[in-house]
């Protein structure tokens, strides 16, 4: 038992002035019965057991782990320098509440409306919100923003999308009769394409873009903002995505970081915080909530979305680390991840039996195995401490990032799959 | 003491019509205004339209309050005030003018019994 | 004012230290430009330093905000948070590489069982918003696997929090209004004239965002079920009722719970929070997947994805774990007895502030609060022409955080106050002297009030010019 400040005397005190006996008559308008179960016990620790108990799972966690990491599938172990989270873990930021009161929340709302423009600079958009909770419920958002748009009730996924945002997106839009749809028509409202695509491709968007308009559409891009920094952001309506890779840890899968930007024109039918900047009546330029009239706590029933608390301090985080790195630090970290990925494509391909999916790839890609992908996965790459992946019986995903270390160093990483890849399959 | 023009008819979500000829103007009152604070949004529905007398038609917006707009009369909008997409404080300036919200065309004047007059409405309101 | 980051930037300029970068072909066309800012290090530690000096948290001082829930978050949590054991780990990993964690999680499921008389607990939320969604998404699979394809409607309190009715619409449901009574409890007459076939469950906090108990709970909960509706609780005030009385003992069959609120782990400005949802028996089937199990014989943690009534995923992975691990923490920490001690406490100091300031300000339902409760200045406003949002904002030149206002929005000109259990008697006393004093101040010099804050950094901001003039991001305007 911790944090409760009170002496006895004190509670004996407080009591008095209330008015009350005891601490049970504070509860006397709860029916008896109820407040006569017994709840199931369990212990408290101190802080120092505690760390005993803490340090048994870690050392549990670290038992099993594996020296060479290829997995990635949605989250991924990019390199986070120390500023960031020594400054995203201030305690002014991260023991704060929603920023209801500007007057002592600029901190929060300053850096939120440098994150809206961040990724408004790097999806080409005119708005951003201010987070959601991940990647796939982004998604899912944008095709609600599409069905409000064009009075439509379908959904069309263009190219591979990993299957948990598809799952998502099954769960948040069927229960308002939204459904996907295979071909692109007039009862289209989204047409969603992923970049890159489940399997780490990179492909021209143009074909689909045009399908989307022709069938007047909105086109819906899911990128990764990595990615983005380096290409043409594509011409779509609703740019989405889960932001991970700039800065936060992979947590195993949250909290993450869903970012949403669109076009100015559906302004009004984003989900979610907004900030705006201001005046206020000293001649300062201060940064405010603003369109909250969209919103659950105004609009209630009629609202463009139920969510209220986000993802802020992951945005933040984003925010420093984009401030970090700067468009040189964003575009080198993309283009280290695309020649690690070129490397181990080629490398891994160039073994007699195995193959990769051709095309350009960022960070994920597909490597057909000559033999049951899944048993040689776990008979010869655990072995050998390779974390990966398989997709199928014949496929294995692999994903290396700017830290997978390559040729001529020790310890490398892609240069020990393949080592291992050559001499298992020869045996 | 709110404005509350003797020629208007009302109803008791606020909202004012005015017939000129065939064709029936619809705003909301000065209290209503008053009571909204300063109208950042209109939402209009689209010309031809069809109306029911009560029924919702549009919203009006303020920073943290959102209002439906309702029909004093059943009949179909003939024209919305496109002013008030960039100036929608023309409500709250001048709500019986310029501030007007949509022109309807084609309705029976029998309705127009139903309505609050203009001492009515100012009970309604507690005047 | 802190100017914006962008502000700082000089062509050339730079932070990190990454190698060159080779060349390489992306297969599509490469953008031209990039505008983010081009700074040194010590630009960016100083800007985000300064900006941190702007805002107020928990550990800057007391924070009443009432329905938040804005206790102390303790530092152990988040150290254990961030361990790399925990912190950098893939999704997609093996179950079998994952003990530890899944031992957490599985772990967390089970004391949250336990406090709140569940027989399971989806930890994969992401928020309140989010498990609210993610029950009535339960409750609508529930209704459909019977074959009552009849149930589309949810009752929502008046004074519900604005997620309840906009999760109804998300979920596919229409939501219908149930009044409250002038003593904040539910208006029983009004839900029985809307209780028939075609309810499919009934959304209440208890207690109610009043912070009042809801005496009747029972024969609502009879009502509902009588009906064939389900009981959901909202958990947003679950700090009042630990080891108190269980939500599902009450005959709520779905309950969703805040552990940014009720579990201590830190708000963050706005998230990530984490909503776990909590079921009877009888609704375990449809819970989203994955859910964590456990295997005595091999004991073995792993995550069952095979659940053919399931809703589905209602996010990518498992939902906010670095926010769950620290929930864990503090479950560890205080014990099935600390929990209720918690109760507890936090209702005394509630109770406590609202008799030091009875009299003074008009507190419309005078009986035992439970974790915080409303005062409403509506008299303060004919008088003297100052509003609950002068009081919040004059609470800042005191170093305060001001309390919630205008929610519920049944009571006028409202100010809600929660104290928590983690405040000592020493900064309930010194928020209540502050709290007279602004009542004085209102009688002897309302414009003082009235013009506050005086010690921001900014003034009364222009909120009708943001909406009109939006402004939103740097590179547009």
């Amino acid at each position: 038992m911790a944090y409760f400040p009170h002496t006895e005397t004190e509670v004996r005190q407080m009591l008095e002035t209330i008015g009350v006996q005891s601490l049970e008559e504070l509860f006397a308008d709860v029916p008896e019965k109820y407040r006569k179960e017994k709840i199931e016990d369990f212990p408290a620790l101190n802080e120092m057991e505690l760390m005993a108990e803490v340090n048994e799972q870690r050392f549990q966690q670290n038992h099993f782990k594996y020296d060479h990491c290829f997995t990635g599938a949605g989250r991924y172990d990019h390199f986070i320098p120390a500023v960031v989270p020594q400054l995203a873990g201030r305690s002014e930021f991260y023991t704060a509440y929603t920023p209801y009161q500007p007057e002592i929340s600029q901190g929060t709302l300053t850096a939120i409306y440098e994150f809206q423009s961040m990724i408004c600079e790097l999806t080409g958009m005119d708005v951003a919100n201010a987070s959601l909770y991940d990647g796939a419920t982004a998604l899912a958002e944008a095709v609600s923003m599409a069905v409000t748009a064009t009075g439509r009730k379908e959904y069309v996924i263009a190219n591979p999308l990993h299957p948990n945002y598809a799952q998502v997106l099954k769960t948040y839009l069927t229960p308002r009769n939204i459904t996907a749809g295979e071909k692109i028509g007039q009862s289209t409202a989204a047409v969603i394409f992923v970049l890159p695509d489940y399997h780490g491709l990179i492909s021209d968007w143009s074909q689909v873009l045009a399908e989307a308009k022709a069938a007047g559409a909105l086109l819906i891009v899911c990128a990764d903002p990595l990615l983005l920094s380096v290409i043409e952001p594509p011409q779509a309506d609703i740019i989405v995505g889960e932001a991970q890779p700039l800065g936060l840890p992979m947590s195993y899968g949250g909290p993450a970081l869903g970012f949403l930007a669109a076009r100015q024109n559906y302004l009004r039918q984003m989900p979610g915080r907004i900030i705006g900047r201001t005046t206020d009546d000293r001649g300062n330029r201060p940064f405010v909530l603003t369109m909250q009239t969209r919103e659950q706590h105004i609009r209630r029933e009629k609202a463009t979305s139920n969510i209220c608390s986000n993802e802020a301090l992951c945005a933040l985080t984003a925010t420093i680390y984009m401030s970090y790195m700067g468009a040189s630090g964003l575009q080198t970290v993309a283009r280290l991840c695309k020649a690690n990925t070129d490397y181990a494509m080629q490398k891994l391909g160039s073994i007699p039996g195995f193959s990769v999916e051709p095309g350009e790839h960022f960070r994920d890609f597909v490597l057909h195995c000559p033999t049951d992908a899944r048993e040689f996965r776990i008979n010869y790459l655990h072995e050998d401490g390779i974390e990966a992946i398989s997709l199928s019986d014949k496929d294995l995903l692999l994903s290396v990032t700017e830290k997978t270390l390559r040729e001529s160093t020790e310890n490398s990483s892609i240069d020990w799959i393949y080592g291992c890849l050559e001499r298992e399959w020869k045996n | 003491m709110s404005n509350i023009p003797q020629e208007l008819k009302y109803t008791k979500e606020h909202e004012w019509v005015r017939i000129e000829g065939d064709t029936a103007v619809v705003g909301i009152t000065e209290h209503a205004q008053s009571e909204l604070g300063d109208i950042v949004f209109v939402e209009l529905p689209a010309p031809g339209a069809a109306v029911a007398q009560h029924g919702d038609f549009g919203v009006v917006e303020s920073v943290k309050t959102v209002s439906n707009l309702y029909s004093p009369l059943s009949s179909t909008v003939s024209a919305v005030n496109d002013a008030l997409a960039a100036t929608p404080e023309l409500v709250n300036k001048d709500p019986y003018g310029a501030g007007w919200i949509i022109k309807l065309q084609g309705f029976d004047p029998q309705e127009l019994t139903a309505l609050l007059s203009a001492e009515q409405y100012q009970k309604e309101i507690g005047g | 004012m802190e100017k914006l980051i962008f502000e700082y930037s000089r062509p050339g300029r730079r932070a990190h230290t990454l190698p060159e970068a080779p060349q390489v072909n992306f297969g599509v066309p490469e953008r031209r430009s990039l505008r983010l800012p081009e700074v040194s290090e010590i630009d960016v530690v100083r800007h985000y330093t300064r900006l941190s000096r702007q805002n107020y948290g928990v550990d800057s001082g007391f924070y009443p905000l009432g329905s938040c829930t804005m206790k102390y978050n303790p530092k152990i949590n988040e150290q254990i948070a961030a361990f790399e054991e925990f912190a950098i780990q893939n999704p997609n990993t093996d179950d079998w590489r994952m003990v530890g964690l899944l031992r957490i999680l599985y772990e967390t499921e089970k004391m949250l069982c336990k406090i709140f008389g569940y027989a399971a607990f989806t930890l994969q939320p992401a928020a309140g918003a989010h498990g609210e969604f993610t029950g009535l998404l339960i409750i609508r699979a529930y209704h459909l696997d019977r074959g009552d394809t009849r149930r589309v409607k949810i009752l929502v309190p008046d004074a519900a929090h604005g997620t309840n009715p906009a999760s109804c619409t998300m979920a596919g449901f229409k939501q219908v209004t149930i009044k409250s009574m002038p003593d904040g409890g539910v208006d029983i007459e009004d839900l029985k004239k809307n209780l028939d076939d075609t309810v499919a469950g009934f959304m209440l906090t208890n207690p109610n965002t009043l912070g009042l108990f809801e005496k009747n709970i029972a024969e609502i909960s009879e009502l509902v079920h009588a009906a064939g509706g389900l009981l959901y609780y909202d958990g947003a005030n679950a700090n009042a009722t630990m080891g108190i009385a269980k939500p599902a003992s009450m005959g709520f069959d779905v309950c969703h719970l805040n552990l940014h609120k009720t579990f201590s782990t830190p708000h963050g400005g706005g998230g990530p929070g984490s909503g776990p949802v909590g079921v009877t028996e009888k609704l375990k089937p449809y819970l989203p997947v994955p859910i964590v199990e456990y295997d005595v014989y091999v004991n073995h943690y792993f995550l069952e994805d095979c659940l053919p009534k399931s809703i589905g995923k209602v996010h990518s992975f498992y939902g906010n774990v670095g926010v769950i691990i620290k929930a864990w923490a503090y479950m560890k920490m205080q014990g099935a007895a600390g929990l209720k001690k918690v109760s507890e406490m936090a209702v005394l100091n509630a109770n406590y502030i609202k008799a030091r300031l009875q009299g003074v300000y008009d507190i419309p339902y005078d009986r035992v609060c439970k974790h915080e409760f409303v005062i409403s200045v509506k008299e303060f406003k004919k008088q003297y022409g100052v509003t609950a949002a002068d009081i919040a904002k004059r609470l800042m030149d005191y170093g305060y955080h001001p309390p919630t206002v205008y929610f519920p929005l049944i009571v006028s000109e409202c100010l809600m106050i929660e104290p928590t259990e983690t405040e000592s008697k020493q900064e309930l006393d010194a928020f209540c002297e502050v709290m007279l004093k602004i009542a004085e101040e209102i009688k002897t010099d309302p414009e003082l009030v009235r013009s506050a804050p005086h010690s921001a950094i900014v003034g009364r901001l222009d909120e009708v010019k943001a909406v009109k003039e939006p402004d939103l991001n740097y590179f547009l305007c």
